[in-house]
């Protein structure tokens, strides 16, 4: 005999599985659309994205002739990594069957080793794009892995755990109060967040053949379904890291465990209404800045590792900042 | 003991040691100024915050000094003299700023290695206030001995300032501390206007507005 909570969260895992699958393509949707809307423009519907996924999944796939099996299995890896990392952060719920392994560093462990593969494709693909493409995109991400890591030490030292369901329950108790630390963890974690995504400070998402792309110029030589999958992935790891920021720094409205379905429809919603505010606050947010110099990105990200740092420094020296 | 009132004079005061930070970093003038008015704004909001927590009404003078002189006037004033002075697209060199970084969190750690072992009797709260405020101080040195700039150099002796008003608004009882900033605050305009005055002096050989005129062939 199974017992109930184990259905319920068996039920809440699978959902969220789902769930995240379904509204990614949404939120990217939803950013250009704001976007569109702030430049004066009308922009695309916020549904393009699926018809975009669908149209992909439709056509014909060009292959570069030097390319391996790497390049061709490299995308269904890629997504399913972040999939996996998107399932386990609690979205709208913290009793997943799943949440023991939601650990903050097995969630950056399975988005290096998606990184890590598209590095390898986008070099296996043999032309000029792919590997400047992946040489940026280790400069950055050996950048942002110790800011994230740190920041995580920052968050893990407040919360006495690296397990994301019980750093929200941290977070939501009553003795925390406000601390400076966390206020400087959540800048930390947005600007990790903005330079691993490929936003615009780093790195501009809507641009094609220009020089200073790096996401763009990793898949470029990819089409078909396995564009589709590359851009799925994108979508998700953008999903997860909206929710991570959500879930530890904004965990309000979480259904704790042993809810009923009350609880999980006032999550689903405030999950919702938190991604509305992320969404509108990354489109905000890239409309008034300008995308930087490849050589400041190391500034940029510094900063992050500073702050985790200061962060750190300041847990170690006093329990109440 | 967690109390709202006190984690929201933390979080401000740790604000301020963050802006001081994002001054260290911005290498253009009109950036730098604005986060110097950014700087200024968090400190009058930390001071009003003091003000009402200790019920203690001349704070909001300081906290409106802060606010009108420092956050609104000071800016506008920079701003104005690096546009007349010509030197608004400049872009400062700034060397290293990682390390320039690095330098800036040693000297919070050393503030609050310092700070706290000292002040260990009295109330945890202020003590830790004093701390931030301290390494407010010390960024601000810093940026003054790292820049080469004289504007970049005000800006930081700016927020030198700041750090010193937010210790003694930290401090309680101290009725003195409208006096004091405004005998600061009096003291940075002198300065602003000194070492102008002397950067004029040092290119056109004169302190005569007139000649930045000529010089620009614009009236007015």
């Amino acid at each position: 005999m199974i017992p109930l909570a184990m259905v319920q969260a068996l039920a809440a895992q699978g959902t969220q599985m789902f769930l995240v699958l379904l509204l990614a393509p949404l939120l990217v949707g939803y950013v250009r659309f704001v976007k569109a809307r702030l430049q004066r423009r009308r922009g695309p519907s916020v549904l393009q994205p699926y018809r975009d996924l669908l149209r992909l999944l439709r056509k014909e796939v060009v292959l570069p002739d030097t390319s391996s099996w790497v390049f061709r299995a490299a995308p269904y890896a890629i997504c399913s990594f972040t999939w996996v990392a998107a399932a386990l952060v609690p979205t709208f719920a913290t009793n997943l069957l799943f949440s023991w392994s939601g650990d903050l560093i097995a969630i950056i462990a399975l988005l290096g080793t998606a990184r890590f593969l598209q590095a390898l494709a986008a070099l296996d693909a043999g032309t000029g794009f792919g590997g400047l493409g992946s040489s940026r995109e280790v400069m950055i991400a050996s950048l942002a892995e110790p800011a994230l890591t740190m920041l995580v030490f920052a968050v893990a030292l407040i919360a006495g755990t690296t397990q994301l369901s019980a750093i929200a329950a941290a977070v939501l108790a009553p003795d925390l109060g406000l601390r400076v630390s966390m206020a400087l963890a959540l800048i930390g974690f947005v600007i990790v967040a903005i330079a691993e995504n490929a936003r615009i400070p780093v790195d501009n998402p809507a641009s094609h053949l220009e020089l200073t792309m790096v996401h763009e110029a990793m898949v470029l030589e990819y089409s078909g379904r396995y564009l589709a999958m590359m851009d799925l992935a994108a979508a998700l790891k953008l999903l997860m890291y909206a929710s991570l920021i959500a879930c530890v720094f904004c965990p309000w409205g979480l259904a704790p465990a042993r809810s009923g379905l009350i609880h999980y429809a006032i999550g689903m919603a405030a999950w919702g209404g938190k991604m509305l505010v992320a969404g509108t606050a990354l489109a905000v947010f890239e409309t008034i800045t300008a995308k930087m110099r490849v050589f400041r990105v190391p500034d940029f990200l510094g900063i992050a590792l500073m702050l985790g740092l200061l962060g750190t420094l300041l847990l170690f020296v006093s329990r109440s900042l | 003991m967690h109390d709202f009132a006190f984690d929201i004079a933390h979080m401000l005061a740790g604000a301020l040691v963050l802006v001081s930070l994002m001054m260290l970093y911005q290498d253009r003038l009109y950036a730098l100024i604005n986060v110097l008015a950014i700087h200024a704004l968090v400190l009058a909001l930390s001071v009003a915050w003091q003000a009402w927590v200790h019920d203690a009404p001349h704070l909001y003078i300081t906290a409106a000094i802060a606010l009108g002189f420092k956050a609104i006037a000071v800016p506008m004033a920079l701003r104005r003299m690096v546009f007349r002075l010509g030197i608004h697209r400049e872009i400062e060199r700034v060397v290293g700023t990682g390390l320039t970084m690095l330098a800036a969190i040693a000297l919070v750690a050393l503030s609050l290695e310092v700070m706290l072992p000292v002040t260990a009797g009295v109330d945890p709260v202020s003590r830790e206030d004093i701390a931030l405020a301290l390494s407010v101080v010390l960024i601000g040195l810093l940026m003054m001995v790292t820049r080469q700039n004289a504007v970049s150099q005000v800006a930081g002796f700016m927020s030198l300032e700041n750090g010193i008003v937010l210790a003694a608004t930290g401090a309680q009882g101290m009725p003195l501390v409208v006096e004091i900033s405004v005998a600061f605050s009096v003291l940075i305009a002198f300065i602003v206007i000194g070492i102008f005055l002397f950067r004029i002096r040092e290119r056109f050989d004169t302190v005569d507005v007139e000649a930045l005129d000529q010089f620009r062939g614009e009236r007015g």
